[in-house]
């Protein structure tokens, strides 16, 4: 099948996460390989993907972890565990 | 077994073990069951409640939470799955509370095609990694997640920030794995649209300063 841009599109986060049919696959393989466009949006699309996932992106707030653990040392001190 | 398999089972078999030495009165073996989830934890729910310090009290409320209710962890789930759910509910119950109403039902973001036109720049090939020590960068990304609608962002973080499985995203929201699929593809095509232009301002920027180590992604 033929596709276009749209089509295209609508297809590329499937694309990235490797989750189309391959016939599907090939067939926007087929429309990359010679549209500039979709390739820079496939590109583009998949380097938010991956900023995203940078830890240096969403960082736990300072001292975060000390905070919870300090929390958590007065509940295990007074408390079990509820029973079952 | 493929080794990333046995690794997960490995990870199960050592939380299993933690958690009846936790239940039998080590109770200090908390702090070891919960150390590698606590960005998670946090991630998620800043997934729901978006401020910073609301997020903070919700996850150590949920950490919390998941201690006391300990023993009904039935081991046929992850124990990650099982305390995103509560850190969810959590989240949840203090939305409700603070009498925000998500109007999640009421946004119709969820269907597919419409008019969505990616920002299509053939300029932006190659990815600033080390322009992401910059705050602004950083920023960027944030609040171009913050902005998404509800029902966007939670998936967009659980999948593309905490790296969790389509299917274990799935679980986790409670939604069918069809849904997770269009909200994430929705949620990818609305970033791109909005940082493409963004980030390829401030790349070209840097570019020019002479300072940018360029590095080739694929």
């Amino acid at each position: 099948m033929v596709l276009n841009c749209r089509h295209v599109w609508d297809r590329i986060s499937e694309y990235i996460d490797g989750t189309l049919d391959p016939s599907v696959r090939a067939d926007v393989e087929k429309h990359l390989a010679h549209c500039e466009i979709c390739s820079a949006v496939l590109d583009s699309t998949r380097n938010v993907i991956i900023l995203m996932a940078d830890d240096r992106v969403f960082e736990l707030p300072v001292d975060f972890s000390k905070r919870l653990h300090a929390r958590l040392d007065q509940v295990l001190a007074a408390e079990s565990p509820d029973p079952a | 077994m493929t080794s990333s398999h046995a690794a997960a089972t490995l990870q199960q078999q050592r939380e299993a073990a933690l958690i009846s030495a936790i239940l039998a009165g080590e109770r200090e073996k908390f702090h070891d069951l919960i150390r590698p989830y606590e960005r998670q934890v946090y991630l998620t729910a800043l997934s729901l409640v978006k401020n910073e310090t609301e997020a903070e009290d919700v996850a150590q409320e949920a950490v919390l939470r998941a201690y006391r209710k300990l023993a009904s962890f039935r081991g046929d789930a992850k124990f990650s799955t099982w305390l995103i759910a509560i850190t969810l509910n959590e989240a949840r119950t203090r939305l409700r509370e603070g009498k925000r109403v998500l109007l999640d039902s009421l946004d119709n973001h969820d269907q597919e095609g419409g008019d969505y036109t990616p920002a299509a720049l053939t300029d932006w090939r190659e990815i600033p990694s080390a322009a992401l020590e910059r705050q602004e960068i950083c920023r960027l990304l944030q609040e171009a997640v913050a902005e998404l609608p509800d029902s966007f962002r939670q998936v967009v973080i659980l999948r593309d920030v905490e790296e969790l499985s389509v299917n274990e995203t799935a679980e986790a929201l409670g939604i069918s794995i069809a849904l997770v699929k269009v909200r994430l593809h929705r949620a990818r095509l609305l970033l791109q649209k909005k940082l493409v232009p963004l980030l390829r301002i401030e790349w070209k920027e840097q570019k020019k300063s002479g300072m940018l180590r360029r590095l080739r992604w694929f």
